[in-house]
């Protein structure tokens, strides 16, 4: 029952629904973004390649793209890509293992993208969040009731696991493997009536992970910890590795101090002049704050509510669970993906490298993130208003 | 589209448009808090660090990103007392290139070394080598750095900046001293007036990115040096060129290790000349320019030559003072009383003191004599009677009134002290000894001021060079003044002194110090250096004019001479030479002869008197 069935068949007074505040919301987004990574950019990029509008016309190009796919998938039903959640399991399984083959690129001494000579390099951790939501809004619904028990929700939650093991092991990406289990989570908690399991594991969670940090923090030196050892302590005192680890948190630190309440003005960042390697990339929210201020960096928070906000009403008059399941696994994603990127600028939380949603520059994330919208999109055209 | 929903699977139907349950609403929105709570507890975060931190993180980041480069202030130049330069600064160049900035590297290779003259290889290597920035060749002179500006090539940094250079070469080496890498004083008055001579260095705060580039679009803020100021000397450079050159002279006929003349106003310390031959070019003060062989030396050793090359003699190093010192234990005598001019004396040729047996330099006596004859032969016997006269506890007191135990506080750098018996220690041995100026050691300078006191009429003064202090344009900022003390000795033993030295030249041991017109005292001496018996002397001769009325006193010493040694015989003479010349020429200058002379009014020409009493002066010094 996707939109045009319901609006030529069923009845008459029921309108369409289109969720144009998502839509230009969205836009909004990328448009900013665009304009925040010229202006991080141009400088290292006519330094190195001579040319001040590299990153922004390779962003261009996809973010074209993206809108492409977006308005694609905007228009097909969604309960059209049911069919392929299996399929889009084992490809995204397969493509991360093809990471491994000579199609695998590496950059930056990280080996987590795939080039299959289209102009495009294709992170397959994007692809597995994408294909994670649709393969478990599929499966959530398929299991029913079953999902009240300890046993549903193991079985659902073991899916996720092998993805979120090989996103971290194969392409080295733990924050990935994070974003794909967090997703995960968020859905399950959704599609369950249970709270108290759910309190549960996520008390025992936090008393893990609070015993790491407290063991690593107090070890008495960080030989043996290995890197991710090394990051929690430079979180915690991230001037005493201000030439290590601490340094691109110290140098984001810098910017965002440095900008104030009002900021130095758009173009007008320091930090941005090399002394944060790839400001353009994961700390682009330090240039925000540096260059439009706490106003800026509070604006652009408000408009991530905006859009969480916009996903909460989508989901909340989905027609079907299906497809609130969907919508709420973009939400899961593009939440978590903002929530962990600006607690690492912020140095709220160690260092991992998270893009930021729309903003960050970066191809393959921003594809895979409108063929989200795209789905979300596709969700809220079949919302019926009389129904509302 | 709807094509695409008949092949919907009936099987899943029941779940798959399962409804959107009430409690699924719920919990959406318990994520949607969720989510406002950390976006609160983020921006919160955001509030801290922008607000809160915000003036530690900008501080953090500007000391980041802002580079401060010095500019180098001019150092004062040191002028001698007629304004003539001797140590000013010239404009060098340092050329870099930096590597960003460059555009055509073939031209700008080509054009380093034909304007630098260095080696292809060396330019290209510097040329293409990825730095921010890269020195090719560093005090380079103004006009091969102004011309590598006009070729107006991209990347090619010409920089500025001060060397400082002697005009006069050798002059004075030892008392002005040099400067190293950064200008700042190393040796002699560069040192002592290091504060006056070095400026305040200016900055230049610009910013940078993270490769060290400085941003054009960021203004930069400049504070500008301030200029070291002049000093004014009293040395003046024609008596000190013809010490110098008196100085060579004997060295090289007496074939001595090294000999030192120093002039001095007697009535307020003022310095006019100070040389200690061999001197070195101030200007390569780092090339050794002794007889030993350097190859295959240590640096440690090299230093060691080195530092002895810079050695000021005059100041430095203490020596025994002899027969000249005989002036000192007359003065003692004579205020304590104990000696007059008229006393009659017996030389047998030597005396006994306790055990010891001192000899006279004339073996066989100089018999009866009075103590203006016996000053006159520096009869050794009669300085020893004097000595015993006094006793050692007076002796000594004399001693330390005449300012023997302290430093003369002349303003140069490391001078020596007095190598004095403790006074408990002075027996009867020693204090003949001390009598005639042996068994301890004083520097040159030391023994000038004490003589000064004994001919001015009493009055200590503070030997020094610096005057004053000028900006560049002349204005005074601040003129020294030095300690005096009065009544080292009474005015009327002064008189007397002076009576005794003038007899010395005219009729005794000096008279070949002795020139008609002219009204000289003056002291010889000539005493072995230890260990005795070495064969090794130092003559001097200590020499003031006009007897009745000093003006200008010298001392020139003459260390280890080959052949005739005695200091009557061949320092006096040197003396004698430098009063011949310097003496018309003082009376010339305004200075101390009050009302100036007719001839010459403004500076510049009795800078040209000067020039041309100097060549004649010349002239007649090099006569045999």
């Amino acid at each position: 029952m996707a939109g045009r069935f319901t609006k030529s068949g069923r009845t008459k007074r029921s309108e369409q629904y289109f969720d144009y505040s998502l839509l230009f919301i969205v836009l909004f987004l990328m448009g900013f973004g665009m304009i925040m990574i010229y202006s991080t950019s141009s400088y290292e990029a006519s330094m190195d390649y001579g040319d001040a509008a590299y990153y922004l016309k390779k962003q261009l190009f996809a973010n074209v793209l993206g809108m492409i796919a977006m308005i694609f998938v905007a228009n097909v039903p969604y309960h059209f890509w049911e069919r392929f959640a299996v399929l889009g399991y084992l490809v995204s399984a397969v493509l991360i293992c093809l990471v491994m083959t000579p199609l695998g690129v590496e950059v930056k001494g990280a080996r987590r993208w795939l080039d299959f000579g289209i102009g495009l390099r294709i992170q397959p951790a994007e692809i597995a969040k994408l294909c994670m939501i649709l393969f478990l809004a599929t499966m959530v619904c398929r299991i029913g009731r079953n999902i009240r028990t300890w046993k549903g929700l193991g079985v659902v939650m073991a899916f996720p696991l092998p993805i979120a093991l090989m996103v971290w092991k194969i392409t080295d990406n733990m924050s990935s493997a994070v974003i794909i289990l967090g997703i995960a989570v968020l859905m399950l908690f959704v599609a369950s009536p249970e709270y108290k399991k759910f309190i549960l594991v996520g008390a025992a969670g936090a008393a893990a992970v609070a015993a790491i940090v407290y063991a690593i923090a107090s070890a008495p030196s960080t030989e043996g910890l290995g890197f991710r050892g090394e990051r929690i302590r430079a979180w915690l005192d991230p001037e005493a590795y201000a030439s290590g680890k601490g340094f691109q948190t110290l140098q984001a630190l810098y910017a965002i101090g440095s900008g104030g309440i009002f900021g130095k003005g758009l173009g007008q960042s320091m930090q941005k002049l090399g002394f944060i390697p790839e400001a353009q990339n994961d700390m682009i929210f330090s240039i925000i704050c540096e260059e439009l201020g706490l106003f800026g960096a509070i604006a652009v928070i408000l408009l991530f509510l905006l859009l969480i906000w916009r996903f909460m009403i989508i989901a909340n008059n989905a027609p079907d669970l299906f497809g609130a399941l969907l919508v709420v696994g973009v939400m899961g994603h593009v939440s978590i993906q903002v929530i962990l990127n600006i607690a690492v600028v912020t140095n709220t939380i160690p260092n991992t490298g998270i893009s930021l949603p729309f903003i960050s520059y970066g191809g393959s994330s921003v594809l895979f993130l409108l063929v989200e919208i795209g789905l979300v999109l596709s969700v809220s055209k079949s919302i019926r208003l009389k129904e509302v | 589209m709807g094509f695409l929903m008949e092949n919907r699977n009936d099987r899943w139907q029941g779940n798959l448009f399962a409804k959107n349950k009430t409690f699924h609403r719920k919990k959406i929105f318990v994520i949607f808090i969720i989510c406002l709570i950390c976006f609160v507890g983020l921006s919160a975060r955001l509030v801290y660090l922008m607000v809160n931190c915000s003036e530690y993180y900008t501080d953090q980041a500007r000391e980041l990103h802002e580079r401060e480069r010095d500019i180098k202030a001019a150092r004062g130049r040191i002028l001698d007392r007629n304004g003539n330069v001797l140590a000013d600064n010239k404009t060098v160049c340092t050329i870099s290139v930096i590597h960003s900035q460059m555009k055509e590297k073939e031209k700008i290779v080509e054009m380093l070394c034909k304007e630098l003259s260095l080696s292809e290889e060396y330019v290209r290597k510097r040329v293409e080598k990825v730095s921010a920035i890269e020195r090719i060749k560093s005090n380079v002179d103004k006009e091969v750095g102004d011309r590598i500006r006009e070729y107006d090539l991209d990347g090619v940094k010409v920089d500025e900046d001060y060397k400082r250079c002697y005009p006069e070469g050798e002059l004075a080496s030892k008392v002005l001293g040099f400067t190293g890498g950064d200008n700042q004083g190393i040796l002699g008055l560069e040192v002592e007036y290091e504060d006056v001579l070095q400026g305040t260095p200016g900055t230049i705060l610009t910013m940078t990115d993270a490769r060290g580039i400085e941003l054009e679009r960021a203004g930069e803020d400049r504070v500008e040096p301030v200029d070291g100021y002049d000093l004014v000397l009293s040395m003046d450079r024609n008596i000190q060129k013809y010490a110098t050159q008196l100085a060579y002279q004997a060295m090289e006929t007496k074939q001595a290790d090294s000999v030192s003349i120093i002039v001095m106003n007697p009535k307020n310390g003022e310095i006019l000349a100070m040389t200690n031959v061999p001197e070195f070019d101030l200007n390569e003060p780092f090339v050794y320019n002794g007889t030993e062989s350097t190859d295959g030396m240590s640096d440690e050793k090299k230093q060691d030559l080195l530092n002895r090359m810079w050695r000021n003699g005059c100041i430095n190093d203490t020596y025994e003072p002899g027969s000249t010192f005989k002036t000192v234990t007359a003065a003692a005598g004579l205020e304590a009383g104990v000696v007059h001019t008229n006393d009659t004396f017996h030389c047998p040729g030597f005396v006994i003191v306790e055990d010891r047996k001192i000899r006279c330099h004339k073996v066989g006596g100089h018999g009866s004599q009075d103590f203006i004859h016996a000053t006159m032969n520096s009869c050794n016997p009669v300085f020893v009677t004097v000595g015993l006269r006094l006793g050692a506890d007076r002796y000594y007191e004399y001693f330390k009134k005449f300012g023997l135990l302290e430093k003369t506080g002349i303003d140069l750098p490391g001078e020596a002290g007095t190598i004095m018996h403790k006074k408990e220690n002075i027996g009867m041995v020693e204090l003949a000894t001390i009598s005639f100026g042996q068994s301890f050691q004083i520097t040159p300078i030391q023994l000038l001021t004490t003589a000064s006191s004994f001919v001015n009429g009493g009055t200590g003064v503070t030997p020094h060079f610096g005057v004053r202090v000028q900006d560049k344009d002349g204005r005074i900022v601040k003129t020294f003044s030095y300690q005096r003390r009065d009544g080292i000795v009474s005015e009327e033993t002064s008189e007397t002194m002076r009576m005794l030295l003038e007899k010395v030249v005219s009729e005794g041991g000096g008279k070949k110090a002795y020139m008609e017109g002219y009204r000289i005292g003056g002291k010889t001496a000539t005493s072995q250096t230890l260990p005795r018996g070495s064969g090794k002397y130092i003559s001097s001769f200590l020499g003031f004019a006009p007897a009745d009325d000093p003006q200008v006193i010298a001392l020139a010493i003459i260390y280890n001479p080959q052949g005739v040694y005695y200091g009557g015989q061949i320092a006096a003479p040197v003396v004698k030479q430098l009063f011949e010349n310097i003496l018309p020429y003082l009376e010339r200058m305004d200075y101390n002869v009050r009302g100036g002379n007719e001839q010459c009014v403004g500076r510049q020409r009795q800078s040209d008197c000067l020039q041309a009493e100097l060549s004649v002066a010349a002239d007649i010094g090099r006569s045999p």
